[in-house]
């Protein structure tokens, strides 16, 4: 598998958007904390680091560029397609306190067909590939499980805490509280069942089919089929436990892996709900990818800080101790020349010049 | 190879001998020496010791592809892992105990000892009630003897220790049983072998 560094990831995803027709989004580092307050519950945690400007207004330190994108987006003007490359100020579940996180991505905003859902999607694909090849890409649509939620007459007050139990997977107690708060019992079966699936789409779609009650379900499901068949098909998977914030989110979303991380590093989906909310009719899809995971991927490789060390003393004229690195770099090795060892650093090969 | 977390202590032997019982045996663990990692190549299994607390951070991190953790400890922590299976041993219950007889003062801010903060805050956040949690590592009964606490919220498992200290269940917040949990990013991966493992245990537990 190659090792690419962080660095050249960025460098690599950036080439392939521009590739699309994306368009580069900068933004400031911080911006009116109000934009983030008011949707505070899109944002992936919502401890927000503010600080007052010059004039009095409280500002945020952005912890999200996909708000500041759609608020700028001029509706009826057709696809808005960006990508960004920013870093962004959130609290993690698992550290706390606040990291500052290099996050990629695009949006696409505008009215959302098939092409550019598909388009989208693909770009997610090709973003992981660009890391590693052994990725998977889970797929899910929020339409057909929504659907499913409510043709089982759930109440929106217990939505939250059955959309928890899918999310953990927890057939065992999801099936406890349906029972409990006396959800029709073939749609909780389904729910379980629906929850518990994991696995490419052509083994899953059939399963799918039966569990079909309504005409949203199937306009869903529709959407779903269309969808997995515009992407290569080998790392696509099929996870309806995948659930986000429905107040936000519609349709399609998505979330990207890769082998030796401790979770997603891509995450994305249609939000034509917040839109919504912040009065526009039309859609938007995207997605990012968080590249800080990725020192971990880096890990493997370097044993040493660089190939060779070479040192001189006094009595070697400096023409020849630089030709002799530069020999040697030529040859594709990294050189550190040196009167003495550093202390703390390795080196594959240490030598003195001549 | 599916790396497993086990919670130290009588626990952990519990589960370990279901696992062993459903097909996932590793007989290096049962020498007597100061290994920390027993690897059984055939089974396909790496087991591990570690505090029953560390549990779910290992599994969270990918540490470990899958371990088993108390309800308590998930309850507690939060962490973003999938909760597959439910193993029906280390049944106890998380409960508010305090002195016997003394009666519940709604008009004073309740002090509350207790090793869970996070399940006491949200039990008693749901009933609206303010109270101070006086975060304790261990002997948590101690507090509402000295009058350090007025309650506290702890697992119950027989009752005997309240009993020998003049103390009483109040109210049962939650059961607790030990769970199987996987972490996100592993299961997707080993799918095939933690699915399989799962159904072997889940067969196994629900035989006896």
């Amino acid at each position: 598998m190659r090792q690419l560094h962080s660095e050249q990831v960025v460098q690599e995803l950036r080439k392939l958007y521009r590739q699309y027709g994306y368009i580069q989004y900068k933004m400031s580092k911080f911006e009116p904390y109000d934009l983030y307050v008011r949707n505070k519950s899109f944002l992936v945690s919502e401890d927000i680091l503010t600080f007052t400007d010059a004039d009095g207004r409280l500002m945020a330190l952005k912890p999200d560029v996909t708000l500041s994108i759609v608020k700028n987006a001029k509706e009826g003007q057709g696809l808005q397609k960006v990508y960004y490359s920013e870093n962004v100020y959130r609290t993690s579940h698992m550290t706390k306190g606040f990291r500052e996180i290099m996050q990629t991505g695009l949006e696409c905003v505008g009215d959302i067909d098939l092409v550019a859902t598909g388009e989208v999607l693909l770009l997610a694909a090709k973003s992981l590939e660009r890391i590693s090849s052994d990725y998977l890409l889970d797929v899910s649509h929020l339409g057909f499980a929504a659907g499913l939620l409510d043709s089982a007459g759930v109440e929106e007050s217990c939505r939250g805490q059955l959309l928890k139990l899918m999310g953990a997977k927890n057939v065992s107690a999801l099936g406890g509280l349906c029972r409990e708060l006396g959800l029709d019992p073939e749609a909780s079966e389904d729910l379980c069942q629906l929850t518990a699936l994991y696995g490419p789409p052509v083994e899953l779609l059939p399963l799918l089919d039966e569990m079909v009650r309504d005409e949203r379900m199937a306009e869903a499901l529709t959407e779903l089929k269309a969808v997995c068949a515009l992407i290569p098909e080998g790392r696509l998977r099929l996870d309806f436990s995948i659930v986000n914030d429905m107040d936000y989110y519609s349709g399609i979303i998505f979330r990207g892996y890769l082998p030796g991380l401790p979770s997603g590093v891509l995450s994305g989906g249609r939000y034509d709900n917040l839109l919504r909310q912040m009065g526009r009719g039309d859609g938007a899809i995207g997605f990012a990818v968080y590249l800080n995971l990725l020192e971990r991927l880096e890990g493997t490789q370097a044993g040493y800080d660089a190939d060779i060390l070479l040192l001189y003393d006094d009595k070697t004229p400096a023409p020849a101790v630089l030709r002799e690195a530069e020999n040697c770099r030529r040859a594709g090795q990294s050189v550190r020349v040196e009167r003495h060892r550093p202390e703390g650093l390795s080196f594959r090969m240490v030598r003195k010049v001549g | 190879m599916i790396n497993i977390a086990l919670p130290k202590g009588r626990l952990g032997e519990k589960v370990y001998q279901i696992l062993e019982q459903a097909g996932y045996p590793c007989p290096a663990i049962r020498e007597e020496n100061r290994k920390l990692v027993f690897e059984n190549p055939a089974a396909g299994v790496r087991y591990f010791w570690v505090k029953p607390s560390d549990v779910a951070i290992y599994v969270e991190r990918a540490a470990a592809d899958i371990g088993i953790a108390g309800k308590d400890i998930l309850l507690e922590y939060q962490p973003e892992v999938y909760e597959l299976a439910d193993l029906g041993v280390g049944t106890c219950r998380m409960c508010v105990a305090g002195k016997k007889g003394v009666r519940d003062r709604r008009d004073q801010t309740l002090r509350v000892a207790t090793k869970f903060p996070k399940i006491a805050k949200s039990y008693y956040s749901a009933q609206s009630r303010d109270i101070d949690i006086i975060k304790l590592h261990g002997s948590i009964e101690l507090a509402p003897l000295l009058g350090l606490s007025d309650v506290i919220v702890d697992i119950v498992e027989t009752g005997k220790t309240l009993l020998e200290n003049d103390l009483e269940v109040k109210e049962t917040i939650v059961p607790i049983s030990a769970r199987l949990i996987a972490n996100r990013v592993s299961y997707k991966f080993k799918h095939p072998e933690i699915t399989q493992l799962c159904r072997q245990v889940d067969e196994y537990c629900r035989q006896t």
